[in-house]
């Protein structure tokens, strides 16, 4: 098990490594940059500005000192936001960003399997159709087009829910972005689970577990879900990963303080440091969801031993 | 069926091949969902096609007077006029052109990579098939989106980027799709034939293995064109994508989502062809899939 870690680690190194590299030097051969758009400055100033910021040295340099930097835990000062350090600026942005995210994936988890479980035990049935037909919606109707929508039902004509803004994190705020990002990822995980489960509960043991005899609701939870979950469990990572990119949209809709906004705003401003920062916060994040997901995948499924 | 198709399957040689997909056209067929989407995407696409024919208004008229009028059918603007009173109408047509255009010549990049990359891994296989799928594994790990948009701000917003930076973005799924049929094929009968017959790789590639990818080929390029329409959306939703005076639908529902509490039509109408071009696409993917390949079933 260790071992497994272990070599899962090693490979998440180069790979870490990559992202930074292509991202540094991607935002450096652009044309443009973060001290264009304001007024004329004299010469003097201009250098002096560059020189504090580090971009009158060559490239090679600037990026083994941010390379250094960043392996510090210290990603630079932000060029646009001046008073405060990248590394301030993600650490304000995290918990929003972490808050409506990993609701979001709850939410989709608990009803993706649950929506699934009841189609694939209903086959075919009107429920069945009904639930599949929601999860064609879900997939369909992007998180930028489903965040409006519901804006307009329960924030403008119903007037439930706030429109927009973070309100400090309250139930009332969140509400809303948490559904309008989760919605594609519960029609996702009811459609695989759905598949999935079919399948398992025409399985040789699922007809031994019912000729012991055993309650219905029994070998669905205990014998069949396990098997059934395995493919949903393998999609968390992708989910994931679809999850963040969808938090950029629904962050900047809502107004929410996240890094998700932070990048954006970062990207229109040539803001280098808090770019990198952003998308190296997001590549660690996605690494580390995936190898939390084959660690569960090797307990869930008896055939991989991750050794 | 035409009295022609008949007499072409008497053809010697062809009718196997034409048979097999003509089988598959009989499954697709009997799928109501595919074939409403595709009679819905027909409908799309010749709208767009024919957009300027449509609307008595041109694309980029501004009429003073009716600045964020509701659907108004006295004077043709059957979608409204948005902030700058120009016709919702033509705008959400055009849009629909630059986003189908997208959709089917980014995904035709992505197709070109990802066939010949995952054809040649596949075929040569042993170590350059590792070092080759590894590269993918590891671009796989990248958050694709982030790089999207880094790509657009760092080279300017040109509608030529649009596609190739998500053509190079989509192209992986396909080369994994491409590469494990290779595999299975490159072993059959019929290749080991054509080997033992003294045909060169490159040949067996283009004349036996390719022609046998195209049904997941086809499949998987069905359910990409969605994705890519719906990242070009995304992308111009954030004020990335497509620049004015052009417009897609992603633009045309970022204006929308603006103004939806005075205007609702201005998000509606793109919302709607949007949602059911998405629609169409996944359904006849998923119609495409199961006609092609029955045991999945």
């Amino acid at each position: 098990m260790i071992a497994f870690v272990a070599r899962r680690v090693l490979i998440a190194i180069p790979t870490m490594l990559v992202i930074i590299t292509i991202a540094f030097f991607m935002m450096r051969v652009a044309p443009g940059g973060p001290f264009d758009q304001e007024r004329q400055l004299t010469p003097q100033i201009e250098k002096n500005i560059l020189a504090a910021y580090d971009l009158d040295q060559p490239l090679p340099l600037q990026y083994v000192r941010y390379l250094t930097g960043v392996l510090q835990g210290d990603f630079g000062p932000s060029f646009k936001y001046r008073d405060f350090t990248v590394t301030e600026l993600l650490l304000t942005g995290f918990p929003p960003s972490l808050k409506v995210g990993g609701l979001a994936m709850l939410l989709a988890i608990a009803i993706g399997i649950a929506l699934g479980t009841i189609a694939a035990l209903r086959q075919n049935s009107a429920l069945d159709h009904a639930v599949m037909a929601t999860a064609m919606t879900g997939i369909a109707i992007p998180n930028f087009v489903m965040a409006p929508l519901l804006t307009l039902v329960f924030g403008v004509f119903l007037g439930w829910l706030p429109v927009a803004g973070w309100g400090g994190g309250a139930l009332r705020n969140i509400l809303l972005p948490v559904i309008a990002l989760a919605l594609p990822q519960i029609a996702y995980i009811a459609r695989l689970t759905r598949a999935s489960m079919i399948e398992t509960l025409g399985a040789n043991f699922i007809r031994t577990a019912r000729a012991k005899g055993l309650r219905e609701q029994i070998v669905v939870t205990r014998h069949a879900l396990k098997g059934a979950l395995l493919p949903v469990v393998s999609y968390l990572g992708p989910a994931s990963a679809q999850l963040i990119s969808g938090s950029l949209v629904i962050e900047q809709i809502f107004g929410i303080p996240g890094i998700g906004r932070y990048f954006i705003q970062g990207a229109l401003n040539r803001d280098y440091t808090l770019v990198m920062g952003t998308v190296i916060v997001y590549a660690l994040l996605i690494l580390i969801l995936n190898l939390i997901v084959d660690i569960l995948y090797g307990y869930l499924d008896p055939k991989v031993k991750p050794s | 069926m035409s009295s022609r198709a008949e007499l072409g399957q008497v053809e010697p040689g062809g009718a196997a091949a034409r048979s097999l997909a003509q089988d598959a056209w009989r499954r697709l067929r009997q799928n109501k969902a595919a074939m409403v989407s595709m009679a819905i995407l027909a409908v799309i696409a010749l709208l767009a096609i024919a957009a300027p024919l449509l609307s008595p208004h041109p694309l980029g008229e501004v009429y003073w007077d009716r600045i964020q009028m509701p659907p108004d059918f006295e004077n043709a603007h059957w979608f409204g006029t948005d902030g700058n009173g120009r016709d919702l109408f033509i705008r959400t047509l055009y849009g629909g052109r630059i986003s189908l255009m997208v959709g089917i010549l980014a995904t035709l990049v992505s197709l070109v990579i990802g066939v010949s990359y995952g054809a040649i891994a596949g075929y040569v296989g042993g170590r350059v098939d590792d070092l080759m799928m590894r590269i993918v594994d590891i671009i796989y790990a990248l958050p694709f989106t982030f790089f999207v948009i880094i790509l657009m701000v760092v080279f300017g917003r040109q509608i030529f980027l649009i596609f190739v930076a998500i053509g190079a973005v989509e192209w992986l799924t396909m080369a994994r799709i491409v590469r494990g049929q290779t595999l299975s094929i490159k072993n059959r009968e019929f290749v080991e034939a054509a080997r033992a017959a003294g045909v060169s790789s490159a040949a067996i590639i283009r004349r036996h293995i390719v022609p046998n990818l195209l049904g997941p080929v086809v499949v998987y390029m069905t359910l990409t064109i969605p994705q890519v329409i719906l990242l070009e959306s995304l992308l111009s939703f954030l004020g990335l994508g497509v620049q004015e005076p052009l417009t897609s639908w992603g633009v045309l529902i970022s204006e929308g989502a603006e103004t939806m509490e005075a205007a609702p039509w201005m998000l509606i109408f793109p919302a709607i062809l949007l949602a059911l071009t998405l629609f169409s696409f996944n359904f006849i993917g998923d119609g495409l899939r199961d006609a092609l390949d029955p045991k999945d079933r």
